[in-house]
Formats: C-alpha cells, structure tokens, sequence
C-alpha cells in the first residue's frame, strides 16, 4: 500500500467518485457558513466600518492562489520524476483555479483599497508580486494550449513551472526594495496567539477552510473531466485506425 | 564548442536582420518616448533608467526567436542534439552568441541613448555596467524561452507571454542601479544581486532548456 497506487487513473477515479458526493456538501456548507457569517453576523470594525468583511473573501483567495501554484509544483515533480499521467492532468487542472483565486484576491483587494487607502492600485510589493504570480498563471496555461501532443505539452509546462517557481519568489523579493509599501504585513501566523478579534477569527477560519476544500473538489473534478478527455481521445483514435 | 560560436556568430551578422535589427528597436523606443511624454529635461531625466532597461529588454526578446528556429527549420538542431559535446553546452553557446549579437551591442550604444534622455553624467558608467551585468541573464532566460517553443507555429507571441515575467527581477534590479548611481546613492545591493541573477541563470537555465529542447526534438 503507497499513495503511488492512487497514480493509476482508474483507482483515482473510482476514489475520488466516491470522495466528490462528500466533498462537494461539505465544501457548500463550509463557504457558506462561513461566508454569510461572516457578511451579516460580524460587527462592523472601528475604523474601517463594515470594509472589512471583505477580508472573509480576500484572505482565502489569496492563499489559494499562492498554494495553488506550489500545488502545481509538486504535481510537476512527480510527472518529471515518476511519469504518472494523472499528476500532471491535476497540476493542469489546478491552474486555471489558481488564476482565477489571485485574480479574485487582487479584485477584492482593489475594491477594498478604494475606500481605505483611497486608491484602486498602489505599486505595493505584495500586490505587484502578485500580478506578477498572475502573468505567470496565463503563461503556463497558454503553454498547455499551445502544445499538441500531450506528453510533451506535460513535460514542458513542468520544466516551465519549476523555472517559473524560482523567478516568482525571486520577483517577490525584488519588488521588496522599493518600499515596505502599504499592504499591512501578516496577521495569521503559527506563532501568535491572538490574530484577529475572536468574533472575525472564526468565521474567517471556517471560510478559509471552505475554500481549500473548494480548491480540492475543483481539482478532483477538473482532473477527471481530464483523465474522461484523454480516454475520449483514445477511443476516437482508436476509431479512426479501424 | 568555439566552433559552433564562431558558426553563430557569423550567421547572424551575414544573414543581416538580427544583428542590427535589436539595436534599431532599441533606438526607436528610445525616440519615441520623449515623442510620448513630451521633451520637458526633468521627467525625462526621471524615467530614463526605466524606459532604457524596459527598450534594452524588448530589444533582446525581439531577437529570442531566431536563437533555435533557423537551426530546427533545417535540421542542424537535430545534428547538434546528437553532437558528442552536450546539449546543455550547445544552449549556452547559443546564448553566448544571441548575448554578443544583442546584448553587447546595446550595452556600447546605450550612452549616446542615455543622452537622448536627459539621464544625468553620473549613471553612465552605472547604465553600462548594470546593462554589462543583466543583459546576460536576459540571453540565457531567453534562450530558455526559445528552447520551450522552438517547434511551435506562432510561438513568438507565446514566447513573450512566457518570457516576460521571468525578466521581472532582472529588470528591477538593472533599472534599480542606474537610478541609485544616478542619483548618488549607494549602489552595491541591487548591483549584487543583479550579478547573482546573471551568474546563476547561467549556471542553472542551460539545463532546463536543453531538457525542454530534448522534449521538443523527441
């Protein structure tokens, strides 16, 4: 028994059929929880009145979106390491889901901006580094389509996003010698005890929870919506030879 | 390995285009940016590092896609990929040789261009030596670009896509340089780690791009 027996596409799908009526209930429960809790039983905050529900919205994206690229990461080493077909379907399944959570983390954050900083945009570390991580999402994805033949466009995405891994951390550090800019530093760490106020703490764990569950049944469905186009591919090549 | 340089080299200055063809680019964005933001001394002073890092960089990715297609249209990437010495020191010939025809034709010209806009006496020697310092990591990011797209139809555009954010850093730091020498500040930090751009996307980018370039000629 190893997690390399989930690699073969037929045992993947049939466990991960049997995961997705699970998944996708409690995934709506929790974002839903979460989310309503968090836009109409929350108090308004001081100073920054009622903006700050946005941070319900905000925050998971964010980190979706970052997690989202080391997903693809680690799914890129094992195709280039282990040849298995299914890992390199998820990591393409995962990127469009990426672009669109950094896409929704920089328009939620614009949107908040507007009224708290006053501005839509600010060539901030953070939010440049960000767009940057964007750029990178269309590039790999546009390298996916690109390619025909499937295994090559596999192997080069992988190459492209182990590259790509080391010039987005690379850029984050980079924008850093401008200026610490406006963006507030982090407020979730490991090592803190108290991180926000209980009454956001809650509500902001539950819909950071919904989102990653979120993030998993997407890329379990998208993987299969995949792995059924490959076998569709097949059985049509098939086809045409006989 | 001085052979196929010396191969490279002379094709592109014989097949003409390529050679001056990045220089000229280089040139026209120059001009046009004062056409743009008017001839006023002061902002362009202000802009120059910028707009002369962001041309010398276009100007690089213009000439990207010659690196590989030529080679692989006739068949001499093949012949290479088999060639007793490695892939990964073919790569880095080919971006050695793209650096010579490119990139140090710019670093030359980049003064009388820095002249043009108003970039104070002081960033010169920073302009030229930053641009000595960077333009390598941008041959070798490219070449790792053309070597992924080498057997695309259209892939210029896509190369583009996918080379550009990974000049970020590149740019930051070069176009950093020459604002701080120019102004008179310190300049050793972004200096450095322009440097260490430069010197580990030599070290390690050939051997990304010789496997993208073995996935593409399989």
């Amino acid at each position: 028994m190893s997690i390399w027996k989930y690699a073969n596409p037929v045992l993947f799908m049939r466990t991960s059929g049997r995961l997705l009526p699970l998944l996708v209930p409690v995934t709506a429960a929790l974002m839903l929880v979460g989310l309503v809790w968090g836009f109409f039983f929350t108090p308004d905050e001081m100073r920054q009145g009622s903006t700050v529900k946005i941070i319900f919205l905000h925050v998971p994206s964010a980190m979706i979106g970052i997690n989202a690229w080391l997903m693809m990461l680690v799914a890129s080493l094992i195709w280039l390491i282990r040849r298995h077909h299914v890992s390199a379907l998820a990591a393409k399944a995962a990127a469009p889901i990426g672009a669109t959570m950094t896409l929704i983390a920089l328009i939620t954050g614009a949107i908040w901006g507007e009224p708290m900083w006053g501005t839509w945009w600010a060539w901030d570390p953070r939010l440049t580094s960000f767009l940057i991580l964007f750029l990178f999402y269309l590039g790999y994805m546009a390298l996916w389509e690109a390619i025909d033949d499937p295994d090559t466009a596999a192997d080069l995405t992988s190459v492209l996003c182990l590259v790509g891994s080391v010039f987005a951390i690379l850029s984050r550090y980079a924008v850093n010698f401008w200026n610490q800019g406006l963006h507030q530093g982090p407020s979730l760490t490991i090592d803190q005890k108290q991180h926000v106020a209980d009454a956001y703490w809650y509500p902001l764990m539950i819909s950071i929870g919904g989102f990653i569950l979120f993030f998993v049944t997407m890329v379990l469905l998208r993987t299969r919506t995949e792995i059924r186009a490959r076998r569709l591919k097949a059985l049509l090549a098939r086809e045409r030879m006989a | 390995m001085i052979a196929l340089l010396a191969r490279d080299l002379r094709l592109a200055i014989r097949a003409g285009g390529g050679f001056g063809l990045g220089l000229a680019f280089f040139l026209i964005v120059v001009v046009l940016v004062p056409l743009g933001v008017g001839p006023s001394g002061a902002t362009l002073a202000l802009i120059a590092p910028g707009i002369l890092w962001v041309a010398a960089l276009l100007a690089c990715l213009l000439s990207l896609d010659r690196i590989f297609a030529l080679d692989h249209e006739d068949g001499s990437l093949d012949l290479l990929a088999t060639a007793p010495i490695p892939l990964e020191g073919v790569v880095s010939v080919k971006a050695l040789a793209h650096w010579l025809t490119t990139g140090l034709p710019l670093v030359l010209a980049s003064p009388v261009l820095a002249l043009l806009l108003n970039l104070p006496a002081s960033g010169y020697g920073w302009l030229m030596l930053s641009l000595a310092l960077g333009t390598p990591a941008l041959s070798v990011i490219g070449t790792f670009g053309a070597a992924l797209t080498v057997g695309l139809k259209r892939g210029g555009l896509l190369m583009s896509l996918l080379v550009l954010p990974l000049y970020v850093p590149t740019l930051i730091f070069g176009a950093e340089v020459v604002k701080r020498g120019a102004t008179g500040q310190a300049v050793d930090s972004p200096l450095l780690l322009l440097a260490g751009i430069t010197a580990g996307a030599a070290a390690l980018l050939p051997f990304a791009s010789a496997a993208a370039l073995r996935v593409n000629l399989r």
